[in-house]
């Protein structure tokens, strides 16, 4: 889990540097993430973790905080586990 | 059958009063007869497009349904004594049998779509490309029938398929319940297109007769009625008499045409999606909004997110987000971002899907390369406005004006103007004309053209102007007065003489001021077309 939370939040602070993610609740809400990053997002998501986030993942309630990422990494995991 | 024509109120009617004489639980299947007829009244051979659409897209769910229960089943018995990667295959292995059931029944069903409705546009443009390259050589066209409303139906049925096998919604069982999730009659002349998700929950009822539902619906079928009679048809001819004439109406009557357009199309559309949800809604099924004020809209972005909803959300969910995620797309991003930078690199596979999906939506409004020109002009517009969101913003942070009135006004104003410009396409339907006719508002304005024997020459006499005022202003009203709730609501707040006298008034306005007297055809709705 620290590990997953550790490698997601590299892959975030690449994208935008200047935000603190930890302490954002409403990622999507709030417009920090666009489209262009969720798809960015996706694509690294899938190959850090060797997940296969699909179109019907990419609900705001799957990408508004690192916690519901994380959970989504960890349902992908298990899915294909 | 249209639904501005007597046999269509006279249908409702009976609708209606068997709808709710019968048992309860037969309500649906009545329903489906009566979806069946309403069709075949139009052309028995459509039933045969439609049930094809409907048997197909239920055994596909079902089957989909089947096979993934089954293969989890199996991954769950054999799970323990896999390796990661042999569970890994296995999944891929157990996905792909799934996949490709629903892989047929789509190309099934966007086959009979496109084979329908782009044959004769891809030989027309093939003859073309012949006679570019000096081949005499040419492609005879194709004499095919186009059920009405097959790309709403084929879209709301293949949302259905999507859905299920994304595991969203649990397959129907019953094929007479999803031949009428497919078939509805008020939204298969121009949708909406409903999600399986939304509409089953209300669809197979039971539902016993309520008061509010019944006046209600039938308020907003008498709503529909009005923006669809007094003002989409009573404009008509003036649009027309543009249209016809570019030579004669270029300049200030080329502007005059789009403002005029805009208002038809919105009374034709938004007053056609009135009489569906009403109709739905006397019937005790709940249909979703298709729009939401669009012209209030502060840009684009917004715009489309109150404007046909169901097209653009069914664009977004089922063509925009799978393509971006897509390993091709993928692939792109990845090789982008490495040679492009993450600023410039993360960009092409959202632009490239937003190209796509806007190919698609204008390809969808019709077989023409008016309708490519249009889609791709959004496509344009959206992506500049993106690309200057970090400009307004700072331009909002120094000037201070976000939020007031009179900035609000300029925005709303700028959106429609916009809007307006792109739907001449739709107009004129021809892109080099339209080009010219846009060229023209700027380079050949005369306002002192606009004068009124101009106006009166377009075919609607001064009683027409003056109808269309007074609908604008209570359009304009009703919205505003929408903002705060529904207006049916309000008016139900009132004492009963004052509700009495409103909805009457209403009806009178439609019987005498509806454009159907000397002169008159109560026109077809544009969405039919689509």
């Amino acid at each position: 889990m620290e590990e997953n939370k550790e490698a997601l939040l590299d892959i975030l602070k690449e994208l935008h540097p200047d935000v603190d993610f930890e302490s954002e609740t409403n990622l999507i809400g709030d417009k920090v993430l666009d489209s262009f990053d969720i798809v960015s997002l996706v694509t690294e998501i899938g190959d850090e973790f060797d997940v296969e986030i699909g179109a019907s993942d990419l609900l705001p309630e799957n990408f508004n905080t690192v916690d519901a990422m994380l959970k989504l990494i960890e349902k992908k995991q298990n899915d294909e586990d | 059958m249209l639904f501005t024509s007597y046999e269509f109120l006279l249908f409702l009617l009976i609708v209606f009063v068997i709808y709710y004489l019968i048992p309860s639980k037969w309500q649906w299947a009545f329903l489906l007869v009566a979806s069946y007829v309403f069709y075949a009244i139009a052309s028995p051979l459509y039933l045969i497009f439609i049930s094809v659409t409907g048997v197909t897209v239920y055994l596909a769910a079902v089957l989909m349904e089947d096979k993934s229960n089954k293969n989890a089943q199996y991954f769950k018995s054999v799970k323990a004594s896999l390796t990661r990667e042999e569970r890994k295959a296995l999944k891929s292995r157990q996905k792909r049998k799934v996949r490709n059931i629903f892989l047929a029944s789509l190309l099934l069903n966007l086959g009979i779509l496109a084979v329908l409705k782009y044959a004769n546009f891809t030989i027309v443009n093939i003859n073309a490309m012949l006679r570019t390259f000096g081949s005499n050589a040419r492609l005879g066209r194709v004499d095919l029938i186009l059920p009405m409303g097959i790309s709403f139906y084929t879209f709301q049925a293949v949302s259905y398929l999507i859905d299920v096998y994304n595991g969203r919604v649990k397959a129907q069982r019953n094929p007479f319940r999803l031949m009428l999730f497919v078939s509805f009659f008020p939204q298969l002349v121009q949708g909406p297109i409903s999600r399986y998700g939304d509409l089953s929950q209300t669809l197979y009822g039971p539902h016993k007769a309520d008061k509010k539902n019944i006046t209600f619906g039938l308020q907003r079928i008498l709503w529909g009625f009005f923006k669809k009679l007094v003002i989409a048809d009573r404009i008509l001819p003036g649009v027309k008499a543009i249209i016809a004439h570019p030579g004669k109406y270029d300049g200030e009557f080329a502007f005059i045409g789009m403002l005029f357009y805009a208002l038809e199309l919105y009374a034709d559309f938004t007053g056609g999606i009135d009489i569906t949800i009403g109709t739905a809604e006397v019937l005790g099924i709940r249909v979703q909004e298709n729009f939401i004020r669009p012209y209030f809209s502060k840009s684009i972005k917004e715009y489309w997110k109150r404007w046909h909803i169901s097209m653009g959300n069914w664009f977004t969910d089922y063509v925009f987000y799978p393509l971006s995620v897509s390993h091709a797309l993928q692939k792109l991003g990845r090789w982008s971002r490495k040679h492009l930078g993450n600023a410039v690199g993360k960009r092409v596979p959202v632009y490239l899907a937003s190209f796509l999906v806007w190919l698609a939506t204008g390809i969808w409004h019709g077989a023409a390369w008016n309708f490519v020109a249009w889609g791709l002009g959004n496509f344009v517009i959206i992506m500049i406005s993106q690309e200057l969101e970090p400009l307004y913003l700072k331009f909002h942070e120094s000037t201070h004006v976000e939020g007031k009135s009179w900035w609000k006004a300029i925005q709303i104003l700028r959106t429609f103007l916009i809007m307006s410009c792109l739907r001449m396409f739709d107009c004129y339907r021809d892109v080099p004309l339209t080009f010219k006719m846009f060229g023209s508002m700027f380079t050949d304005f005369h306002i002192t053209d606009l004068n009124a024997s101009n106006f009166l020459s377009l075919g609607l006499g001064g009683f027409d102007y003056l109808v269309l005022a007074i609908a604008v202003i209570l359009l304009f009203s009703v919205s505003m007065i929408q903002r705060s709730g529904s207006v049916r609501e309000k008016i139900a707040a009132r004492p009963y003489p004052v509700q009495c006298l409103i909805w009457a008034g209403l009806f009178l306005a439609v019987i005498l001021l509806g454009a159907y007297s000397v002169g008159y055809d109560a026109s077809q709705f544009i969405y039919n077309q689509f």
